[in-house]
């Protein structure tokens, strides 16, 4: 097994509700909501205006900068472009389109003659215009990672830990369709001019290690499998590539500085279908789960699918249900609205109707050390908190507060149940204001120095 | 189906989920710890153990709920932590001590040492060290009369008049050497505890149990133990009074609050670091300062004021043994600096 990261926390992973689950297809909503922002960067540019006909895959965003463009998942009509609530909080501009049922397919989505005769450049203008982005959550545009990376890496690491509990869409993935997975990364291999890509998986899912490997040794293809340990953040990028390789991302860097490259399973999926059938991002495998759903399920639908349907899909929720959250238990948005709708990074929907916060009142922190010691970046949880209640910016960043990824595992481990995440993403706030005020002094000084200047 | 119109969700931050630990489940894990030291003073020097640690216990809850009562702050009795330090407090006092003292005893740690700085967290010093110093400092005659557990069990009411008072192993040391404790105590009555001291340090074999118990309940980490009872093995073997090294370091060991200090004082979240370096640097610390107080210092014994000076410093540790960053290579560094 891979050596670990220093820290992390052990929940329970209670995959055991869907992890048996195949996945299923969503009947077709009536409508649906696509956001134009599902990546990380600015949002895209509508292509359509209300009363437009749309089909599958169509672009119906163009991107500015770093994104990637936004496809119709379903053919119909578009009845409005207006901002609509979205699941990373906000509202944001939305296209609405009313489904006809046709499924009709876009003339824009054709499959290459050979896909295995495409050169680099062409694949990855295909993983753009596909509209790839890390499914994972962290939606970074997939062809800048893969284009700033070509040269640079050395090491392609397949994100198959799913770390978080709950989730088991990528799970279920790699028994139902690793031959998508071995060769979505035999794509990657070649586009990165690699020999090996390595897929990290956690051991709580060997049969899906076995399904891989069973496509690999068909296939012949340049992949490895490679078992992690069950440890909350193993699918931390930079805890991925610290487990694999050994070596840690410096600061502030990125895992191509130490010449790796990281996907999601999903990720690798889409850029298969994107490259054998030109198929852009439409659909998204959702795992719905938690204790207030009454019949968990992974589901798949297209995107923009509202969250009500997955949940009326699943048998409705319970009496008692208090939160519903995006994405996984330990890092995912809680949401105060059912209007949002899936987006390219939304790999679950979980419901709580139990006890799973146990929140105290007045937490006191008795100094115990355990965030220091699950803390996978090294941090020091009580002194930032400390720091950060007081609105000590300058002590914040000597604490490397910058360095957080608001894993959770600290919040998850103190006794004393202190909201240390939640204080860590305000501090981290606060630091980025400092530095944005001071700019903007330094750049106003430079202004008045001017015409003394001249006057002088 | 479901209304999802009127439903009406709690929109907080990241994590959902959290672990079952609690400062409570802790406390009490640290608790159950302490009970075979309990059972070993009961049998040691008689029921007068159980109903002083019994007093000190309820009079710790008292001045903790009386102070948080008056000064209208939530209360925190439930969390246990004040059960813990009532019994510590009681553990680093004789048996005979009367339950007056025992009460003012209490009333110091909970009131002056932990509560004035702001309740559980806050404190800078172990409530239940702080307590046994100032109990010291105003009834010395009472805080070191010690009974020869071989000869009569204390009395619950009345100390009784039948008990015969002795010195405490590192006292023999003290004033006769080795040589004079070994006359007196074999090594085996010091590992299992027929030995005169303090009520609850008294049977090493009763505090390892507990310590174990702590460590595999990773209610503390082995850090602070290995390096403090480690640094008192090396530097009383290498340094020995007398000519017999091995002897010497175990009864060093065995001897004097130790074992109790080592597994349940310097263990104290509040007043210990937070890394694994910091925690080896205070137990190295309370190590030496042990020894030298042993060997140099007015007292027999040097446990309570090692762990109470090296509380003092835990910021200071605090601040310069911090995790290495994330990323930062060692060596890399001064390789930069260099450049």
């Amino acid at each position: 097994m891979a050596q670990a990261f220093f820290g992390g926390v052990h929940p329970h992973d209670m995959k055991a509700a869907t992890n048996e689950k195949a996945i299923e297809q969503l009947a077709p909503p009536a409508v649906v909501v696509i956001p134009m922002s599902m990546h990380f960067g600015a949002p895209c540019t509508p292509l359509v205006k209300v009363g437009d006909h749309v089909k599958v895959g169509q672009k119906i965003g163009e991107f500015h900068g770093l994104g990637a463009p936004i496809h119709a998942s379903v053919s119909g009509t578009v009845k409005a472009v207006e901002p609509r609530p979205y699941s990373m909080g906000g509202n944001i501009m939305s296209v609405v389109v009313e489904n006809d049922f046709q499924d009709e397919l876009s003339e824009e989505v054709k499959a290459p003659a050979d896909p295995d005769a495409l050169t680099v450049e062409e694949m990855i203008e295909i993983v753009k215009n596909a509209g790839i982005v890390g499914m994972g959550g962290a939606t970074f545009p997939t062809h800048v990672k893969i284009s700033g990376g070509i040269g640079k890496v050395d090491t392609v690491i397949i994100n198959g830990a799913e770390c978080e509990p709950y989730i088991t869409g990528d799970h279920r993935t790699m028994l139902e369709r690793p031959e998508e997975i071995i060769g979505g990364a035999t794509y990657l291999a070649k586009m990165f001019g690699v020999d090996k890509v390595v897929i990290g998986v956690e051991v709580n899912k060997q049969n899906g290690i076995d399904a891989m490997n069973k496509v690999i040794a068909e296939k012949k293809a340049p992949v490895t499998v490679e078992p992690l340990r069950c440890r909350y953040p193993q699918g931390g990028e930079k805890q991925l590539c610290q487990a694999i390789t050994g070596k840690q991302v410096p600061p502030g860097g990125l895992p191509a500085n130490i010449g790796c490259a990281v996907f999601n399973i999903n990720t690798t999926c889409c850029v298969y279908r994107a490259i054998t059938q030109g198929m852009p991002v439409v659909k998204k495998v959702v795992t719905v789960s938690g204790s207030g759903v009454v019949e968990p399920k992974n589901i798949e639908c297209p995107i923009g699918t509202p969250v009500s349907n997955l949940l009326d899909a699943c048998g409705g929720v319970k009496d008692g249900s208090y939160k519903l959250i995006a994405g996984g238990p330990m890092m995912g948005m809680a949401q105060y609205t059912t209007d949002i709708s899936v987006a390219k990074g939304t790999g679950s929907i979980l419901v709580f109707a139990g006890n799973e916060e146990q929140t105290v009142e007045t937490p006191h922190c008795i100094h115990c050390g355990k965030c220091v010691s699950v803390c996978p970046m090294h941090l020091e949880p009580l002194f930032m908190y400390r720091y950060a209640s007081k609105n000590m910016v300058d002590e914040l960043e000597a604490a490397h507060i910058m360095d957080c990824m608001e894993c959770g595992a600290c919040s998850y481990a103190c006794p004393a149940r202190v909201h240390l995440t939640h204080m860590f993403k305000l501090g981290k706030q606060l630091v980025k204001d400092k530095a944005a005020k001071e700019k903007a002094a330094a750049e106003a000084a430079a202004k008045a120095a001017e015409p003394a200047k001249k006057e002088a | 189906m479901t209304d999802y119109k009127n439903l009406k969700w709690i929109a907080t931050s990241s994590p959902h989920i959290r672990g079952n630990e609690t400062t409570r489940s802790l406390m009490l894990d640290v608790v159950i710890a302490m009970v075979p030291a309990l059972v070993a003073a009961v049998i040691v020097f008689g029921f007068r153990a159980l109903t002083l640690t019994a007093v000190s216990v309820v009079a710790c809850i008292f001045w903790e709920w009386l102070y948080r009562k008056i000064l209208k702050k939530d209360q925190t009795v439930g969390d246990l932590s004040a059960v813990v330090t009532g019994m510590l407090l009681a553990f680093v006092c004789p048996v005979t001590l009367p339950y007056w003292m025992m009460i003012l005893g209490d009333a110091f740690a909970i009131l002056l040492v932990k509560q004035l700085y702001g309740g559980i967290g806050r404190n800078f010093m172990n409530p239940a060290l702080a307590g046994r110093a100032a109990l010291l400092a105003c009834y010395a005659t009472a805080m070191t009369t010690w009974i020869d557990p071989s000869a009569a069990k204390a009395g619950i009411v009345g100390v009784g008049a039948d008990i015969v008072t002795a010195a405490t192993p590192m006292a023999m040391m003290k004033e006769g050497g080795l040589a004079a404790v070994m006359e007196t105590y074999d090594l085996q009555s010091m590992f299992v505890g027929n030995i005169g001291g303090s009520l609850g340090e008294v049977s090493a074999l009763a505090l390892l149990i507990g310590g174990i118990y702590l460590i595999a309940r990773k209610v503390i980490t082995w850090h602070i133990p290995v390096a403090y009872l480690g640094t008192v093995a090396v530097l009383t073997f290498l340094f020995p009074r007398g000519n017999d090294p091995l002897t010497f370091m175990l009864y060093n060991l065995l001897g004097g609050g130790l074992m109790l200090g080592a597994f349940f004082m310097a263990t104290d979240y509040v007043t210990s670091p937070v890394t694994s370096k910091g925690r080896i640097v205070f137990g190295i610390g309370c190590g030496l300062l042990t020894v030298f107080i042993r060997y140099f210092g007015g007292y027999p014994e040097g446990v309570c004021y090692s762990i109470l000076i090296m509380n003092c410093t835990t910021w200071l540790i605090d601040k310069y043994m911090r995790p290495a960053r994330f990323g930062v290579v060692k060596g890399e560094k001064k390789e930069a600096a260099k450049k």
